[in-house]
């Protein structure tokens, strides 16, 4: 029973057409699955529907066993889920440690000591913690990004292209800090354009073509697929 | 047919108000919402057509009303001979001074622009007033009890119907190259603006119109009601009609006005209705509906929302010159917005925003229901206060202000209409 | 020597003195607009009717408790009775957001759309302002007066220009400065002010964050209503209470806040004084001034003032409209939706 599925997602946006067709999604703990496939194939959308930010049609969704297909984002992230949007995914007025603030808002707790695992973890945040977040560069402002989403220490991080518009050296930075992560036991599942490279550090890799599993097996096993190469690695 | 039936229901309004209260009165609610209508007409054009949130309405009416007074007043030769030229140099000044800072900008760059800029401009304010002043000076100082200003052009005052408008479109020229570009809710605060700085130079430019000693010599558009009272056709007319002689001539009066108020109002919504179904309009609507594949379709969204911006006040422009032919004095310190613009908002909201007919059902509905609201608040209050003993201080204060009750029942219309039926009484087809 | 401290003090009782309680009483206006612009995203056409309203409900308790025999001793009984006139507008703007304002949101209407609803809203709060206390003009200070006249200062300080300072000018410069200070406090500091500078900066981030948004507008719309009753208040006791400048107010706020970056509460406060000083210092005329400041016993001829007092609102517009075309962000580099 893996510990976050989404099985057979039919559903678009609104009252439109479906953009998935049966799709399924699964990440164990401390597993990092990455989502690939080529443009308007439904990456992103498979990753907002677990999430849900659309309807389904059929299929649902599950945490640790339980439904969770109907619940909302905010009950979502109550329950251990946590998410990095692709674009404005920081509040570029506050500061960083706000942000961290931010991300930890429905805690009650002492949060102080999962603020300073995530200085652990991005040591740049630490640095530049009274800085606004605005001021940061694209890849420390990812980095913002995922640190706030952490700071609810939730159980699934779901990331929907954190590399989008990255340099490469940064993109290399930012997988690292991904696998540290995932270290920690927390599930990662990962939309990715950079195919190559997230697959390279995937333990499980999901091949999306219009809205449907095209090819699903480990990061390795896919990235030696001669079909995988040709269609989206550029052979 | 829907609309017939409203239009029909209005007019029996004005029936009632006849009867029950009186003809002179009816009449005189008539004229006003002919006015009105004429405006919220010229509102609903830059709203329906181009979504233009214009919160400026005073200054437009204000601008026609100020051209009545400059085409009909009597000119005031003492005061040209002493401060004419002066005028005429200082506004040659103005232009040179714009015309340099225009120069300036579009010849220099960067610091030396900048610089340059408000050399010029700060430069020009003091030499255009140094020019300026003793010519106001010397005009206000002749005989400022009767005149103190350069007068008229001693025209017949419908004329100013059509400079009323010309003023108020070179106004809108101005205020929308400047504000036009952004976005509506600074352009609403921008045009609020613009109003009040509109109605501060009227109230105070007493060279120019006198301002708040007001001008009460004009000559009315049609004969008065003594002439009708002295006039021999008038007299065997009311004879005729078996009416008596004082009520007739204030009815007749009234009436002619109010037959000038619909040829205009008719004309101006024919026009309206045939740019409407125009290619030019069709293409202004889609403008409205989605600004960025518009301009995406190399259309100048900013140069047709000009045009719309002109051609709606400029007919507010023309309503304001109407009332104040009407009124047959020039009152800048009865401008205010709550009375002149955001009436007029509630007129095209209620009556239907993007639909010509509807602004001029809104226009005679709320005008009507503003008036007739002043002389039932204290009924209302009485209601209200019934209970309570005849002098207590709270009965004497709300009665008072029951005239106030109004403002109160226009914003409770308002905001049911923009909840409950936004589109208004007869929708945008 | 002592030309020139004349000078100071001239310009000190004609201009600084009124400028900073002026400027106070706009920051404080342009705050709450400000900050209903950044949460709201809407330009709140109301808002000057509201610190009527505010400044109303204040001035009833005032003769409430006058009636009473309660007083301020030497500072205004207002002050005292601002507490109520605050707790009534925070209920009553409450309301109007239930009534009037949520809906639209519900619907994700147009922000025009909403600024028109505060248009009605206007009227129906200038109504009952003027049905309630009347259109006329109202004066409810009370109290010592003056904290220095003129004269005294002339004779402290043998000038021949004195500085007189009044209470209320006073208190606004000191209530406005209290009350801002708590306002930032609360904005960056607290738990409830972040959660709101996240709503403003990223509203769909902030939802994520699990921030409740009710809970920021209602917060929003009682910070509002309690500084538009505190300012209408303030101007109500330093200038007098008259229905209908409230409505006028609205320009030069919306300029003060327009000015510094809207949706900045920085930049409204600094907005205000820029405006309060400029409308002053334009319409003010300098010919003592100058000729204090030139050697020798040379005075102008005329009054060397660049526009009459009637065209302060002119002043306002025309650097609202400058910066709108300029630099529509503002000083501060406020948020434009």
């Amino acid at each position: 029973m893996s510990y976050l599925i989404g099985e057979k997602m039919t559903g678009g946006y609104g009252k439109g057409a479906d953009i998935l067709h049966e799709c399924t999604i699964a990440v164990e703990k401390g597993e990092i699955a990455v989502i690939v496939g080529p443009n308007g194939a439904g990456k992103s959308t498979a990753m907002k529907a677990i999430f849900g930010m659309l309807n389904l049609r059929k299929g649902s969704v599950k945490l640790d066993g339980k439904d969770i297909t109907k619940m909302s984002p905010q009950d979502k992230v109550k329950a251990g889920m946590g998410f990095v949007p692709q674009t404005s995914n920081v509040f570029t007025g506050m500061t960083v440690q706000e942000n961290l603030e931010m991300g930890a808002y429905i805690r009650d707790d002492d949060f102080n000591g999962t603020m300073e695992q995530v200085f652990e973890l991005f040591p740049i945040l630490k640095e530049k913690r009274k800085q606004h977040a605005g001021e940061l560069s694209g890849g420390q402002r990812q980095q913002v990004a995922v640190g706030r989403a952490l700071m609810t220490r939730p159980k699934v991080l779901m990331l929907d292209e954190p590399t989008a518009g990255v340099s490469p050296i940064v993109m290399d930075e930012l997988f690292d800090r991904i696998i540290e992560v995932a270290k920690t036991g927390i599930a990662i599942l990962m939309v990715e354009q950079n195919a190559r490279q997230a697959l390279n550090i995937a333990d499980k890799g999901y091949v999306l073509v219009q809205g449907r599993n095209r090819f699903t097996d480990t990061g390795e096993a896919l990235l030696a697929n001669p079909e995988v190469r040709k269609s989206f690695l550029g052979g | 047919m829907k609309n017939v039936f409203l239009f029909a229901l209005m007019g029996l309004a004005f029936v009632a108000a006849g009867e029950f209260q009186s003809w002179s009165f009816s009449l005189t609610i008539l004229n006003l919402c002919l006015i009105s209508a004429v405006m919220a007409l010229g509102v609903n054009i830059q709203w329906g057509y181009a979504g233009i949130f214009n919160v400026g309405i005073m200054g437009f009416a204000a601008l026609g009303g100020a051209a009545a007074v400059l085409v009909n007043a009597a000119p005031v030769p003492e005061a040209w001979a002493a401060g004419g030229f002066g005028i005429l140099a200082s506004g040659v000044a103005l232009l040179a001074v714009i015309g340099l800072v225009v120069l300036i900008r579009r010849k220099t760059s960067g610091q030396l622009r900048r610089y340059a800029t408000i050399v010029a401009v700060i430069g020009g304010f003091f030499a255009i007033r140094e020019v300026y002043d003793p010519a106001v000076a010397a005009i206000e100082s002749i005989d400022p009890a009767k005149t103190g200003f350069l007068g008229g052009m001693g025209l017949p005052i419908i004329f100013s119907w059509a400079v009323g408008g010309l003023f108020a479109a070179g106004g809108a020229w101005v205020v929308g190259k400047v504000a036009l570009g952004l976005r509506s809710d600074y352009l609403a605060i921008a045009t609020l603006g613009i109003s009040e700085i509109i109605i501060a130079v009227l109230k105070n430019e007493d060279w120019l119109t006198r301002g708040v000693k007001n001008v009460s010599t004009l000559q009315p558009a049609v004969p008065t009601a003594i002439e009708l009272q002295n006039a021999p056709w008038f007299q065997s007319l009311a004879m005729w009609f078996d009416a008596e002689l004082i009520t007739a001539s204030g009815i007749f009066v009234k009436l002619s006005y109010a037959a000038l108020f619909t040829i205009v109002l008719l004309l101006i919504l024919w026009l309206s209705e045939k740019a409407l179904k125009s290619p030019w309009g069709r293409m202004m609507r889609a403008i409205r509906d989605n600004r960025d594949a518009a301009q995406a379709m190399g259309k100048d969204v900013t140069r047709r929302h000009l045009q719309t911006f002109i051609i709606g006040s400029a007919v507010v422009g023309i309503a304001g010159a109407m009332l104040t032919t009407m009124d047959a004095q020039f009152t800048p310190g009865t401008y205010n917005p709550l009375r002149f613009t955001f009436l007029i908002w509630v007129m095209v909201i209620v009556g239907g925003s993007g639909n010509n007919w509807g602004s001029i059902l809104g226009g005679f509905l709320i005008w009507f229901v503003w008036i007739e609201a002043e002389r039932f608040g204290p009924m209302m209050m009485e209601l209200v206060t019934y209970g309570m003993a005849e002098d207590s201080p709270l009965r004497t204060n709300l009665m008072d202000s029951a005239a106030h009750l109004r403002l109160f029942l226009m914003g409770a219309i308002l905001l049911i209409v923009l909840r409950f039926s936004p589109r208004g009484l007869i929708p945008e087809k | 020597m002592t030309d020139i401290l004349n000078a100071l003090a001239l310009m000190s009782n004609y201009v600084f003195v009124p400028g900073l309680a002026y400027g106070s009483q706009l920051a404080l206006g342009a705050l709450g607009v400000t900050l209903i612009y950044s949460i709201l995203r809407f330009s709140n056409f109301a808002h000057g009717d509201t610190m009527a309203f505010g400044a109303m409900l204040t001035i009833l308790a005032t003769w409430w408790l006058q009636s009473m025999g309660i007083s301020g001793g030497p500072l205004p009984t207002a002050l005292l009775a601002l507490p109520i006139g605050i707790a009534g507008t925070v209920l009553f703007v409450l309301a109007t957001d239930r009534m009037v304002y949520r809906y639209y949101r519900k619907v994700k209407a147009a922000s025009i759309v909403t600024m028109m609803a505060s248009v009605g809203v206007m009227f129906v709060m200038n109504g009952m302002v003027r049905v309630i206390i009347g259109p006329g003009e109202q004066r409810f200070a009370d109290g010592e007066r003056f904290i220095i006249k003129a004269r005294e200062f002339k004779a402290l300080t043998g000038l021949s220009e004195g500085i007189s300072i009044r209470t209320t000018q006073a208190i606004t410069v000191i209530v406005a400065l209290i009350v801002v200070a708590l306002l930032f406090w609360f904005l960056q500091k607290s738990r409830t002010g972040k959660a709101m500078r996240a709503y403003a900066d990223n509203e769909d981030l902030a939802l994520l964050s699990g921030i409740d948004p009710d809970k920021v507008v209602m917060v929003a719309w009682i910070i509002a209503a309690t500084l538009a009753t505190i300012a209408g208040t303030l101007y109500g006791l330093d200038k007098s209470f008259k229905p209908f400048t409230y409505f006028q107010l609205l320009l030069p706020i919306f300029a003060s806040a327009i000015v510094g970056g809207i949706g900045n509460p920085l930049g409204a406060v600094a907005g205000g004084f820029i405006i309060a000083f400029s409308e002053m210092g334009f319409t003010y005329a300098y010919k003592r001034f100058v000729a204090y400041v030139t050697p020798g016993d040379w005075v102008p001829d005329g009054l060397l003032q660049l526009l009459s007092t009637d065209y302060k609102f002119a002043v306002s517009f025309v650097i609202l409209v400058l910066v709108l075309l300029v630099r529509p962000t503002g000083i501060f580099r406020g948020k434009v939706l």
